[in-house]
């Protein structure tokens, strides 16, 4: 909602009588009708934008193109254009490759991903909750170690994390691809920001009064005001896991624990062994594609506030 | 470990039951997370560093035992005398010079525009860019390894021949992979930071007889300038950590070696159980990465006021 109304603000910058115009505000984007430079502008920008917009999505169509083609003709039959689609064929040889080897996988990702990115964001939650609403001496250190976390990113935490668990000799267990992912240095400060806009003291001083523990105000009541920042830190942990490469492929090495990343990648690798693989890579991708384009639409309405409220405090 | 700290020392001889609970409740909510941020962050960081400060010997001949001896900054001599690290460095630096540039441009140009765009189209076009985002790395390179294959590629039915991961090339085809996976995001990031600014000021930039572009050019480019750097910076020390789009594009291009990156080195060091000199690597990239970033922030910092 926040982001609607401030997108609409800088428009009506752009026209000089747009207020008293009749027209809805939708249409008339700083076009100002009869000057032609104005014209060339907005086809200019119209052009641009569509573009990308074919940019973006092409190669996502090319995908959908390239998984529908029998084997044999992926590399012949150009890369725009249907060819002998056969969608169902081709999903019959993932389902059924190597006994159902893909399925597993994408069990495995499901389970890192929604794992994972559930304690995450719970702890990240709490802790942020509690550092926004709670005075302490140390509080803006304690916050401040994490955020310098957020400038290490994935890939240079994974080798460390091989060294330590290598010692530990839980390196090759679900465990050692599991654990780290529970810590986001993002959701942290995420959910503090969350917190500190939406909760409002107030309201957790009358809980006190009413004689709520500290543990049922925050579950009960400050959860549901923070929902927004909770959403999206759950969803970029998810994406981080479930797109996570490096840090299962140094831990795991039993090939029924590997995430959908890895096993794609090393199907990658054996293609030019096993020709059907060129067919099953495409279909896979495609298909560990779509969970995360669902779960975007559909907490798009959470995510988007959510974004905008870490804009607000950046 | 923060929070232990953090607790013994602040009760202090008073030890009254509501101080008590007081330490009981942050224990609760600070625990959990900073105690697995301490194990699985702080802790391998650390185990990094001493591991990089170590150095294998063997026992009794080739094949004998290994066993670590502590080794001082040896293994950073090695890596620094390594000419496969140097130009694993080359790779990244020129990454990050196409890529950084590039990614920051794209994102703020199509945010600029769909600033002056109308709404409901914006919204469409944006979570079109952003799609990419949803895409894993594995699979953007699967996909887009299959479009720079001649025979697969778009530009083959136009005639075009061009081998996009020829030796000169791969390099502008990774670097295109990365700007497809994360521009959206920039796109979305730059808009949310557009959103920020009060309306006020394009009001009075309005009266002052602002046109379009000194608008985006004077006012709210200025304004975003922070979340500008802020990307940037976040894109260097990234691009400092790449491996996976050259790790798999190895498996159908010629032209990249087992040490393109200082990353793929590294891993290529662990699978030969050399675990000090990939560990001396990940800390010389980390240490690089920050230093580059405080650089850059002092650099556009200074710039500014």
């Amino acid at each position: 909602m926040a982001v609607t109304v401030a997108q609409a603000q800088p428009r009506t910058g752009t026209g000089v009588t747009r207020r008293t115009g009749s027209s809805p505000p939708g249409t008339a984007v700083g076009e100002r009708t009869g000057q032609l430079p104005g014209r060339v502008a907005a086809t200019l920008k119209a052009t641009v934008l569509m573009l990308f917009a074919i940019y973006f999505l092409g190669p996502v169509y090319c995908l959908v193109i390239a998984a529908t083609k029998p084997t044999d003709s992926i590399y012949t039959s150009g890369a725009l254009l249907p060819y002998r689609p056969q969608l169902w064929t081709n999903l019959g040889y993932i389902v059924t490759y190597d006994g159902g080897l893909y399925f597993r996988w994408l069990l495995n990702s499901a389970t890192y991903a929604i794992g994972g990115a559930a304690v995450s964001t719970l702890i990240a939650g709490a802790a942020g909750y509690y550092l926004a609403m709670f005075r302490f001496k140390w509080r803006e250190g304690v916050f401040l170690t994490v955020i310098g976390g957020m400038l290490v990113p994935a890939t240079a935490l994974a080798l460390p994390l091989f060294l330590l668990f290598a010692r530990l000799n839980i390196v090759g267990s679900y465990w050692s691809v599991m654990l780290p992912s529970i810590v986001s240095p993002f959701a942290l400060f995420l959910c503090r920001v969350a917190a500190e806009a939406s909760v409002p003291g107030d309201l957790v001083e009358a809980g006190r009064i009413d004689g709520a523990s500290e543990a049922r105000i925050f579950f009960s009541i400050a959860v549901r005001l923070m929902f927004p920042g909770l959403v999206t830190a759950f969803l970029a942990q998810f994406v981080g896991i479930w797109n996570n490469y490096l840090l299962p492929l140094v831990m795991l090495t039993n090939k029924d624990m590997y995430p959908i990343t890895v096993g794609l990648g090393t199907w990658q690798g054996q293609t030019t062994h096993t020709d059907i693989l060129e067919t099953l890579i495409l279909v896979g991708a495609l298909i560990s594609v779509v969970p995360l384009v669902i779960a975007f639409v559909f907490l798009q309405r959470f995510w988007r506030s959510g974004l905008a409220l870490g804009g607000v405090k950046a | 470990m923060t929070i232990a700290t953090a607790t013994s020392s602040s009760t202090g001889r008073r030890r009254t039951p509501a101080r008590a609970r007081a330490l009981a409740t942050r224990a609760g909510f600070l625990g959990p997370f900073y105690s697995a941020f301490a194990l699985f962050f702080l802790l391998p960081i650390g185990f990094a560093v001493y591991e990089s400060l170590l150095s294998q010997r063997r026992v009794g001949g080739v094949f004998g035992r290994p066993i670590e001896v502590f080794a001082g900054l040896s293994q950073f001599g090695a890596v620094f005398s390594d000419p496969q690290f140097w130009s694993g460095i080359r790779t990244v630096v020129l990454y990050v010079c196409v890529q950084a540039p590039l990614m920051a441009t794209v994102g703020v140009a199509l945010a600029l525009l769909l600033d002056v765009t109308a709404p409901r189209l914006a919204r469409l076009l944006r979570t079109s860019y952003f799609v990419p985002y949803a895409v894993s790395t594995v699979v953007g390179t699967i996909l887009w390894g299959t479009l720079y294959t001649p025979g697969s590629s778009p530009l083959s039915e136009f005639h075009i021949n061009i081998d996009l991961l020829s030796h000169s090339l791969v390099l502008p085809s990774i670097v295109n992979i990365g700007i497809w996976e994360w521009g959206g995001f920039n796109v979305v990031l730059m808009t949310t930071a557009l959103t920020t600014i009060p309306t006020e000021i394009f009001d009075s930039a309005r009266v002052d007889g602002a046109s379009k572009w000194g608008l985006a050019w004077y006012i709210k480019l200025p304004l975003i300038r922070p979340t500008i750097v802020m990307s940037l910076v976040l894109t260097i020390i990234g691009t400092l950590q790449l491996f996976t789009e050259p790790q798999l594009m190895a498996q159908i291009s010629d032209s990249i070696p087992s040490y393109y990156t200082p990353n793929m080195l590294a891993y290529s060091q662990l699978s030969s159980d050399n675990y000090s000199f990939a560990a001396a690597i990940s800390v010389t990239l980390a240490l690089v990465g920050l230093l580059l970033s405080f650089t850059f922030i002092r650099v556009t910092r200074r710039r500014t006021y």
